[in-house]
């Protein structure tokens, strides 16, 4: 008697964690498709990486593009800011991270870890402290004391490798990781 | 049977809260130890079956707002966009459009149950008519859902429906200019009935609490149609009836992924995929199935007023059904001559939902459909009418059972309930 009331009891047991557990699996796999479906959509996800045509900007003029939803500052530079971009030293800056997404977490700030090729700056345009766009500094109508940008919300200012130098703005602007296909054209993201 | 609550809160906390705000209580006295009659049979699990498509629909439906646009230039490329770029959002549409097919498969069962078994006869009249206005309400609400993909049939459809209004004398084409927003079906439509759809099932769900509430008062009929007598006559609703409920659900789930994964568009239209044209009417314009029957009954009158009358007519009699059944005997099962003209019933909604799917010039067999339509839509009122007041008088029912004990335990029944 004792032994088929234990054996009664265990299958009983067996019985309702074994179909515990496939209802747990089942629960879980219904639901999974309602979570997945708020994450970005294909479109969304094609429109994450863009190419942009690099030929008909000038030295020294900036383009805004739209990227993943975000302004984002594609700047040819003259050889006097390439030069004066690399001749701040890294360890004066207030931060001295180079914030490159092709790059490991911990690089420093160098304009040659900033941008790969000296002459195209690419950066997202988003001020590091609350969002604004910053307005480019260009030689005829400067804008802040670093040649870069200067943010207009709270007086951020960045030099020529997007770096901040002065104002509440925290960290550099962000390089987000692209690669260049040809000379002249440049996939992002 | 609504008693005294068999509740007993063992823990603090659920004394704390049993203080405050009795809920548990109310889920433990409706769904955990509610005396349900021994001898509920399948035809009894679609109430259950009913409220968990409500709860599909409105999930699928929420995440589908997510992505849907309700703007007649975008609504279409929404819903491929929904289907070809949303993360499964092939597979939450297609649950969505067959669930609604499931939901009225379940409520025609759910319906036909109560006529077959005499639910809706007293002490049930408002339990039945709160029913059938969550028939109406699920009718509203699948049409508005309809119009939302704004493809041909959904276009069109909406154009049949919304110009039945004009049939009323002097204020009709007031009330269909006042439900378009414009002067015929288009974009002011589409938002407001993307609104509307969104709405209703909400109102439907309150309305399916009140259901509940006016079922739990006499408690549940059964197969037999006689009264609980005493405790032996019903098993708690737990673990009986939340099983068995379980187990069915399971297998109309399994007929609903049959639907949902081999054969998705069964139930649609395949004109639906091209996108509305306010000036190309599509060869035939078709409802959903569900809604057949009825596009039959107003297609089988000639003049355009009387067949929205008819058809309305037909909805609006079931309010009266408690009335009009004159019966003291509730089930079928001891009606033998009921029990035949149930099935002719039957036979004639089927008939009904079929030639509503064929043009209105059809022959088959060398009949004319549409008199095919006719005679049905006459059994359709004369079952109402006619005959369920008249059989209930002259009718011989069979001898009924002592208890439902007694049917389900035989003579066991005199011993005392476990």
């Amino acid at each position: 008697m004792a032994a088929t009331t234990s054996d009664a009891g265990t299958r009983r047991d067996f019985l309702y964690v074994a179909a515990g557990s496939v209802g747990a699996v089942g629960a879980a796999a219904a639901v999974w498709p309602f979570i997945d479906q708020m994450n970005p959509s294909t479109g969304a996800l094609a429109l994450g990486s863009t190419e942009i045509d690099l030929t008909a900007i000038q030295p020294g003029q900036q383009i805004v593009y739209k990227w993943r939803g975000q302004p984002l500052f594609v700047r040819r530079r003259t050889p006097a800011e390439i030069e004066s971009a690399k001749a701040v030293d890294v360890n004066s800056l207030p931060d001295p991270l180079a914030r490159n997404a092709n790059l490991p977490d911990t690089a420093l700030a160098n304009d040659a870890d900033r941008a790969t090729k000296p002459e195209w700056l690419i950066v997202k345009g988003v001020c590091t402290h609350l969002g604004c766009t910053p307005t480019v500094s260009t030689p005829q109508i400067p804008e802040g004391e670093y040649g870069g940008w200067l943010c207009h919300c709270h007086g951020s200012e960045y030099d020529t490798s997007g770096r901040i130098r002065k104002g509440p703005a925290p960290e550099n602007l962000a390089v987000p990781p692209y690669t260049f296909m040809t000379d002249t054209r440049v996939k992002v993201g | 049977m609504s008693g005294p609550s068999t509740y007993n809160p063992k823990s603090g906390l659920e004394r704390w809260i049993d203080a405050r705000l009795p809920l548990p209580r109310l889920l433990h006295d409706t769904v955990h130890t509610f005396p349900t009659p021994r001898n509920l049979n399948i035809w009894y699990t679609f109430g259950g079956i009913l409220a968990f498509c409500l709860g599909v629909q409105i999930v699928t439906g929420i995440t589908l707002a997510m992505h849907y646009v309700a703007n007649a230039n975008l609504a279409f490329n929404s819903v491929e966009t929904i289907m070809r770029d949303v993360n499964y959002g092939w597979l939450i549409r297609y649950i969505h459009a067959n669930g609604a097919s499931m939901f009225f498969l379940a409520v025609y069962i759910h319906m036909f149950r109560g006529l077959y078994y005499g639910s809706y006869k007293a002490p049930r009249e408002l339990l039945w008519i709160i029913g059938v206005l969550i028939y109406l309400l699920m009718m509203a609400t699948a049409f508005f859902g309809y119009v939302l993909p704004w493809g041909q049939m959904s276009f069109w459809g909406a154009t049949v429906i919304t110009n039945l209004f004009s049939a009323i004398p002097v204020v009709g084409s007031h009330i269909a200019t006042w439900l378009w927003g414009d002067f015929a079906v288009g974009d002011a439509t589409l938002n407001r009935f993307f609104s509307l759809h969104y709405l209703l099932p909400f109102i439907i769900a309150g309305v399916v609490v009140l259901h509940i509430w006016a079922l739990h008062v006499p408690g549940n009929n059964n197969p037999l149609g006689i009264d609980v007598k005493s405790p032996q006559d019903t098993v708690p609703f737990h673990p009986y009836y939340t099983v068995k409920d379980a187990f069915y659900l399971v297998l109309f789930v399994i007929l609903f992924a049959a639907f949902v994964f081999y054969s998705p568009d069964f139930f649609g239209n395949p004109d639906n995929y091209q996108p509305a044209n306010p000036l190309v009417t599509p060869p035939e314009i078709v409802p959903e199935w569900y809604l057949l029957p009825f596009y039959a009954m107003l297609r089988s009158i000639p003049s355009k007023l009387l067949g929205v009358l008819v058809m309305g007519g037909a909805i609006v009699t079931l309010v009266f059904i408690p009335w009009l059944d004159t019966s003291r005997v509730r089930s079928c099962r001891f009606r033998p001559l009921m029990k035949q003209f149930f099935w002719g019933l039957v036979v004639c909604c089927v008939l009904l939902g079929y030639c509503g799917a064929q043009s209105v010039d059809a022959v088959k067999f060398g009949i004319p459909m549409v008199w095919v339509a006719r005679i049905a839509s006459i059994y359709y009122f004369a079952f109402f009418w006619l005959i369920m007041p008249i059989i209930g008088l002259i009718e011989t029912p069979k001898k009924l059972p002592a208890s439902i004990a007694q049917s389900v335990l035989g003579d066991k029944a005199a011993a005392p309930a476990e």
